[in-house]
């Protein structure tokens, strides 16, 4: 089977594939840490990547809007090919949000411009109707009354539901979620996932690296396990948590499980 | 049932710990060393203020014509009264100075404009930038509407020396913004150019950049092509603080977390705007120490310009000095210089830390 095959045969047929990995090769120096990715996520598919440390799983997700470059293989979005050109790389962040583990608020504007500034820079949105969006997501992540305050002022959940919001603002058709909990306080994690979990009701197509195996149960349409920078287990979450087909999956779920 | 929580409540802090006598205790007699560099301190002030006091107020002559005037055994400030208007504006023409008082009250008038919340800042900024160096220009070298024209080697004093500080911070800093960006840029060609300039201009003393500006460009010129002596300093003092700016600015393009780039580079910003949005406005903020600092070198080495034979401030009370009716005025002379510089290098200095607090955003972490 050839390698685009391979990653199509795992959408049902007359299913078109929103992101495609074929075959992507990635290297830091001379550490290979992706290593002969083939992956296809389907429209309105929310997919959890999970793994160990080092695993490839951040380097994997930032390929997808090109924070990272892939040297060897094809990764296409919306069947748009991320290469060396600027332009296709620029149209395709448009669509893509993106929430970071460290929640990256821009320090030195008020919440209201964080949200604002890519759909009236990059979208050419007039300002008062980025506004008016603006603050129409921030009462969907429930902090509409912090508009006017800066990031520093915040506490970490609801800078992360910030940034969460921010990437809303820019009507993206996918958004990617690079650990959004891993640097937040336990009191806190829950107001962000309550504000995935919505998002995921809604129909958004996502891809989340995280540890939150509860998440995953709740919202995953199929989890990704990886490890040494390969795929190497990807199922539906009741298939991946009670019946794991690899043994460096069982080993990975009872350590995460049962500590 | 469950026993509620209440936190409790906030106790106002210890009487010896706040007020004039606690603030003198904890910072100056806080420890038997602490108290003697108290007293040593006193001492050192006793010793040096009273003469001075008595030199340059008590004992000092105010006002007169001549040397003869000055008899009471201190300064003779009369000579800085005499010489004024020569330290203010160099040899231009005494009845043309209200040019240059003119512009200036143009630029405070504009500069205060931006206290006016109806006005639109950016036609503001861009009145500033763009029309009224094109304004102030004509009004000094004259020759439109009427005026007189007035030769740049008449300009001095501290017209000259404002002039020069001035249009080399203007100057200096946006070039500066481009060789710091050029020097992180990803592009082999922008990046060589950038760093073989800073790194030229740095290794060379500004006394040298002034000599080839003034004496050995022209030689290179062909006959009859040759552009204004001030301009050519100019261009020498802007490239060289220019190179300055660039390192301190690239110091705050470094401290900016990857993330910054990389959420801006997510949401689809070019690198443009990504720069100019988002990485410039806090790395210049970080750096405003630095950059001021520069701004204030800048400005005092606008002094050197008196080796090239230009009478700036410096260079107006040196030639005053050796005026044969005024012999023995040489410290008065460089007490006054050393007063203006300080107003002015201590003006910008308690702006910068005005700006600095403007910009505070509250996103420190202690």
């Amino acid at each position: 089977m050839t390698d685009r095959n391979m990653a199509l045969a795992q959408l049902e047929p007359g299913e078109e594939a929103i992101i495609e990995f074929i075959d992507v090769n990635k290297w830091y120096g001379d550490f290979h840490v992706l290593k002969n990715i083939n992956f296809s996520i389907k429209k309105g598919e929310r997919i959890v990547v999970c793994g160990p440390s080092g695993s490839g799983k951040s380097t994997m997700t930032r390929c997808i809007n090109r924070l990272e470059e892939h040297q060897k293989g094809i990764i296409s979005v919306d069947g748009v090919e991320m290469n060396d050109n600027l332009k296709n790389i620029e149209a395709i962040r448009k669509d893509v949000g993106m929430v970071f583990q460290h929640f990256n608020l821009f320090p030195h504007l008020s919440i209201l411009e964080n949200l604002t500034l890519a759909p009236i820079w990059v979208r050419k949105t007039p300002k008062k109707e980025a506004e008016e969006m603006a603050m129409h997501y921030l009462e969907r992540v429930k902090i509409a009354n912090q508009a006017l305050k800066y990031p520093g002022q915040l506490s970490g959940g609801q800078q992360q539901r910030v940034a969460i919001a921010r990437g809303l603002c820019m009507q993206p058709r996918i958004m990617l979620f690079d650990e959004p909990t891993s640097a937040l306080d336990p009191e806190m994690i829950k107001e962000v996932l309550d504000v995935m979990i919505q998002l995921a009701e809604e129909g958004m197509t996502m891809v989340c690296v995280t540890h939150e195996m509860g998440f995953a149960k709740t919202v995953a349409d199929r989890v990704v396990f990886m490890d040494a920078g390969e795929i190497v287990e990807a199922n539906k979450p009741h298939e991946f948590f009670d019946n794991p087909q690899h043994d460096r999956t069982q080993m990975f779920l009872s350590q995460i499980l049962n500590h | 049932m469950a026993i509620e929580f209440k936190p409790s409540p906030s106790l106002p802090p210890p009487v010896n710990s706040v007020g004039a006598l606690a603030w003198l205790r904890q910072n100056l007699l806080s420890s038997p060393l602490n108290v003697f560099l108290t007293l040593f301190s006193l001492y050192v002030l006793y010793l040096l203020v009273p003469p001075i006091i008595e030199w340059g107020v008590i004992n000092a002559t105010f006002s007169g014509d001549t040397k003869a005037a000055c008899t009471g055994g201190g300064a003779c400030w009369a000579f800085i009264g005499v010489y004024f208007e020569q330290f203010m504006y160099g040899l231009y023409p005494s009845e043309e100075t209200w040019r240059i008082n003119l512009s200036l009250i143009l630029l405070v008038l504009l500069v205060g404009a931006f206290a006016i919340k109806t006005i639109n800042k950016l036609y503001l900024s861009l009145a500033i930038i763009l029309v009224y160096p094109v304004v102030a220009y004509f009004l000094f070298a004259g020759g439109v509407f009427g005026l007189t024209v007035v030769e740049t080697s008449l300009w001095g004093g501290l017209f000259l020396t404002t002039l020069l500080g001035v249009v080399g911070i203007v100057a200096s800093f946006p070039l500066g913004v481009l060789l710091a960006l050029g020097r992180r840029s990803d592009m082999p060609v922008a990046k060589s150019v950038c760093v073989v300039f800073i790194e030229t201009i740095r290794a060379v003393p500004l006394i040298t950049i002034l000599f080839m500006a003034s004496v050995m460009i022209p030689l290179f010129l062909p006959d009859g092509m040759n552009f204004n002596k001030l301009m050519r300093v100019l261009i020498g003092i802007t490239l060289f603080s220019a190179a300055y700016m660039a390192e301190v600015i690239r110091g705050g393009l470094q401290a900016i977390p990857k993330g910054q780039y990389e959420a801006a580079d997510a949401m689809g910003l070019t690198y443009w705007q990504s720069m100019i949005l988002v990485i410039l406005p806090q790395a210049l903020k970080l750096v405003i120490p630095g950059i001021v600092n520069t701004f204030i070198g800048l400005f005092k080495d606008t002094t050197l310009v008196y080796i090239v034979g230009m009478f700036d401030l410096l260079g107006r009370i040196q030639a005053a000095n050796h005026d044969a009716n005024w012999l023995g005025t040489t410290v008065e002379g460089y007490a006054f210089a050393g007063f203006v510089y300080w107003i002015i290098c201590f003006g910008m200095s308690r702006y910068s830390m005005a700006i600095e607090r403007k910009l505070e955003t509250g996103h420190k972490r202690n």
